[in-house]
Formats: structure tokens, sequence, C-alpha cells
């Protein structure tokens, strides 16, 4: 435990995809949702995950990765898809007792397993291309105007970083003070649930109490790094747009052009 | 030498939670000095303050009593704060817990980024403060997959690349093991030679103090003495009633000597204990 975690599940690479700033990421990502989601017959729907069927290839990162997070989801996929077949309208298909399955529901269990597979690859790609450090300086970036609106920015920020630094940090005192315990004899895999619950207490106030006493340090480090909050800052590395930026806005742009002419030119989906 | 930092007769108390109780003071009285580009070691035993007074270098802690000067500036003085902070860099002894961000290189920026200096220039003073800690390979390495010894160069790094003048250690190798001590105290003694930062490096470990260009002794929130390590140590009997060790091989210089052995008055490493003794016992056989 600890030792393998792969937060953010970033895998550096140096694909078109990697190389996009990552401003132009989340907010081609947005676009993308936003779009599938707009999609309202098949053609649409098929431009859409054609498109991130291409962009997943493009990241250049094996397959079995987005597989693999295919699979987390493919159980609510499967239960939306089910409670979809049994809705709609259109061509009785078949019947049984109180079930029914119409042509307007395979559609729309079709259509929206398709839809969910392809939001999730879409969100994938952003996770896996972007280093977690290069997120959060983007949102802070992207977010900025909000401190008009007295949003504290800058400082969900660098919270947003420190939890991301700290996180394997602590599940290693986690495994640290388990096994503390547990040379001391405590009990954590048998039992109920409620006992197994109630014996890692024990864990926990260590884990708070040496979270607090860390939080304390690393204060002080800061301050004694001249730390000031987000006024006068500067950052080493500079998001700057580029030609590949302003290429996958083009694509993007041509693939959003293609989705509203089928929505508007081509037959609805029956439903 | 010019003087760099000077404590005038400094107190400190900590903030007592309970009225009743009155906490002490951790701090009583300390005057010292320290040079320009000088290395002092400061050493004592659990409670002796010296980590107290570490953080009172920086502002971190400022004196209950008595007055602090770094460079003509009184660290009591808010105007100077950021001034002061960026003259004496504090590495503390956890290395984990002074590492901000999740990238080696964005850490050692982050100083550099709060002091608002031009992108460029940081990509430049960050490269070159990891070749000087020699961690310039690992800089897009997670600090989670390096060792306490990387941890620790890490972190003189993100001090080195803000350009101070002094930087103090607290405790920086007692949560490593001999090696990462090792390349600690290394990189500690060449940033002295080399660059001419001010080295105030606190530490328990004998060993390392001998390294410095003068040892602070601290006992009961005081200076109990200080001077060149062979001074320092000689006192082999002073040190051992304040519960202090001196170095193994200063120390078995100076039981033989005290059994009448003729050596010399102190030895501060194992080759030149190594080379007293060869001498006697050659001295013996002729």
């Amino acid at each position: 435990m600890g030792r393998n975690i792969t937060l953010g599940q970033y895998m550096p690479g140096r694909s078109v995809i990697h190389r996009l700033d990552a401003r132009s990421k989340i907010l081609l990502l947005i676009a993308y949702m936003v779009f599938i989601f707009m999609a309202q017959n098949f053609y649409a729907l098929f431009l859409m995950t054609l498109a991130s069927l291409l962009v997943v290839l493009a990241t250049r990162i094996s397959l079995n990765m987005y597989l693999k997070s295919l699979r987390v989801i493919l159980v609510v996929v499967l239960i939306t898809a089910l409670f979809n077949l049994f809705y709609g309208n259109g061509k009785v298909l078949f019947e049984w007792w109180i079930f029914k399955i119409t042509e307007g529901g395979l559609n729309n269990a079709v259509f929206v397993a398709v839809r969910i597979a392809a939001l999730v690859l879409i969100s994938s790609v952003l996770t896996y291309t972007t280093s977690p450090s290069d997120l959060t300086d983007a949102l802070e970036r992207l977010l900025k105007p909000l401190t008009l609106f007295k949003v504290k920015v800058h400082e969900l920020a660098m919270m947003m970083t420190i939890a991301l630094r700290f996180i394997p940090v602590l599940l290693e005192e986690t495994d640290k003070i388990m096994n503390a315990q547990k040379a001391r004899g405590a009990d954590m895999e048998s039992g109920n649930v409620f006992k197994r619950v109630k014996a890692l207490i024990p864990v926990l106030i260590p884990l708070f109490v040496s979270s607090f006493r860390r939080a304390n340090d690393l204060a002080m480090a800061m301050e004694c790094r001249c730390y000031n909050g987000g006024k006068g800052r500067t950052r080493m590395k500079v998001l700057r747009f580029t030609r590949t930026d302003l290429f996958g806005l083009i694509v993007s742009l041509v693939i959003f052009a293609g989705v509203i002419l089928c929505n508007m030119y081509l037959p609805q989906l029956v439903r | 030498m010019e003087e760099f930092i000077k404590v005038n007769d400094v107190f400190y108390q900590y903030e007592s939670f309970d009225e009743e109780t009155d906490a002490g003071y951790a701090l009583c009285g300390v005057n010292m000095t320290i040079g320009r580009g000088e290395f002092v070691a400061i050493v004592g035993h659990n409670g002796s303050g010296k980590s107290t007074l570490a953080k009172h270098f920086n502002s971190i802690y400022l004196p209950s009593a008595g007055e602090i000067f770094v460079d003509g500036m009184d660290t009591a003085d808010d105007d100077c704060l950021f001034d002061i902070r960026k003259k004496v860099g504090l590495v503390l002894q956890n290395p984990d817990n002074q590492i901000v961000a999740g990238i080696v290189e964005e850490d050692v920026a982050f100083g550099c980024e709060n002091l608002g200096v031009p992108p460029k220039e940081i990509r430049q003073r960050v490269d070159e403060a990891l070749r000087a800690v020699d961690m310039y390979d690992y800089r897009r390495h997670s600090p989670d997959k390096l060792s306490g010894g990387q941890k620790q160069r890490v972190a003189i790094a993100g001090i080195i690349a803000m350009e101070p003048e002094c930087i103090v250690l607290d405790e920086p190798t007692a949560m490593l093991d001999p090696k990462g001590r090792d390349e600690v105290i290394d990189t500690i003694t060449r940033l002295n030679r080399e660059r001419g930062i001010t080295i105030i490096l606190i530490t328990h470990y004998m060993e390392e103090a001998v390294l410095a260009d003068r040892v602070i002794v601290m006992d009961s929130g005081k200076v109990l003495t200080e001077g060149m390590p062979p001074e320092v140590f000689s006192q082999v009997e002073l040190l051992k009633r304040h519960r202090l060790d001196v170095p193994q091989a200063t120390e078995l210089n100076h039981k033989l000597r005290s059994c009448g052995y003729e050596l010399p008055e102190c030895v501060l490493n194992a080759e030149d204990c190594a080379q007293a003794l060869y001498e006697l016992i050659k001295g013996m056989s002729l």
C-alpha cells in the first residue's frame, strides 16, 4: 500500500495531446462533454465517439489503460442501459409479462451506453495526459476571474497542490501506524463491519495528530521560503497557447459543427 | 571576520496554554555572533534550546527579550521580514514536511516564485541549485520516490535557489540513515567552501560538529562553551557532565591520555586518532 499509488493516473509522454496547454485541454474537455450530451441522433453521437476515439489514439497511451477506466464504469453503464431498455415508445419488439421492449427503448439503451463510454474516454484523456501540477496550475489561471467575486482561487489551488503532494505521504504513514498497532496486538482484520470500523480509531487518532504536526512544519517551511499568498507571485512554468492549441481548437470546431449539422439535418432518434 | 548575525542577550518563552504552570524559558540569555561565511555548529542535548534558537535566525520566532540582528536588521522589525528570510534560509529536520510541490523542480522553484522572480530566471536558478546539491538528474521525479538524504538535499536546493547568504539547518540529518547523512553533510560543507554561504548547523552528532569552523555548545538555554572544535572537544569532562557526547575517537584518545599515555591533547576523527596511536606504538617499540 502507498508505494504503488498513481495519482491522477498521469502518464508522461510527448504526444500532440500531451503537448496541448492544460488550459485548452480543460476547456476542450468541457466542450466535448457538452457536445456529447447535445448529440440527438446516432449520426451525431457516432461523430463524437469517433472523435473521442481518435483523440484517445492520438495520446499514444496503451489502450489497455482506457479499457481499465471503462471497466470501472461497466456496471453503471449496464444498469443505466437496462433501465433505458424498458423505457421509450415506438414499435414493440418484445413483450413478456410487464416487460416491454420497444424500438425507442433499445435505441435509448444503446445511446446512453455509448454516450457514457465516450464521456469516460474523453475525460480519461485529460487525466492521463496532464500532470496534476499542470492541472491545478491551469485551473488556478482559468478560475482567476472569480477573484473578482472574492473567491480565493490561489489558496484553493495551493490546497490542491499540497493535498496531492501529501496523499502518498499520509498513506505511507497510515501503513506504519497500522503496523505499529498490530504489533501491539490490535486486531483489524476480523469481526463484522462495525467492529472493523471501530478498530480503525486507534489508527485515525495518531494519523490526525501527526497530520497537524506536519501541517505546522509545512507552514513554517513555507514561511521560511517567503510564502505570502498569491500576491506578487510568479511561476517558473509559463503556460502558453501554441500552434498545437490552435490546431486542436480548429479540429474540435469542425467536429462540433458536424454535430450541429447532424442534429439539424439528419432524422431524429425514435425514443 | 565580518559580523553577520548578532544575538544579544536573548530570552525566549514558549506560550503556555495552561495559565497555572509557567513554561519556563527555552532560551535564557543567549549571546553569540556569527561571522559572514563562517561554518558554525551548534550542539546540545534535547531541550537545550538549540532548535528554538535556530528558528530565531529568520524571525520565525521572535525573542521574548533581547534582540537579534541579521546583517544589521532587527528580526523583530516587520518591514525587514522578507529581507531577512531572503538572506537566511532554514532547513528543518523532517524532509517530508518541508517539500510543498509534487515534483522536485517545482518545489525548488517555490521560494523563487514567492519572491516574484521572473520565470526565465527561476528556471536558471532552479537548475543551478539542483546541480549544486547534485540532484539535477532527479528534477522531474516525485519527491515520494526519493530517499531521505535526497529529499533533504532537495529541501536545501529550495533554499539555495533563493540565493541566501546564510543557511540554518535544524538537525537536518536526524531522520536520515548514515549514507543520507554523509550526502547532506558533504553538500553543506561544499556550499560553505565553494560559495562562501554562512552555515549554521544545529546537530547532536558530534562527528558532524567537528567539521565546523567553530562549535557552540548549548545547555539549558545558555551558551555553555564555544570555540574551534579542538578547543571544545578537549573539554571532555565538561561535556560529559552536561550529558553531551564527544566523537568516539576523541573519547578514546582522552581515556588513553588520562591513563598516562603520551598522546596529542585532542584528536577529532578516526584517522588522526589512528595516526596518533601509530606514532605512540612506534615510539614504544623502539
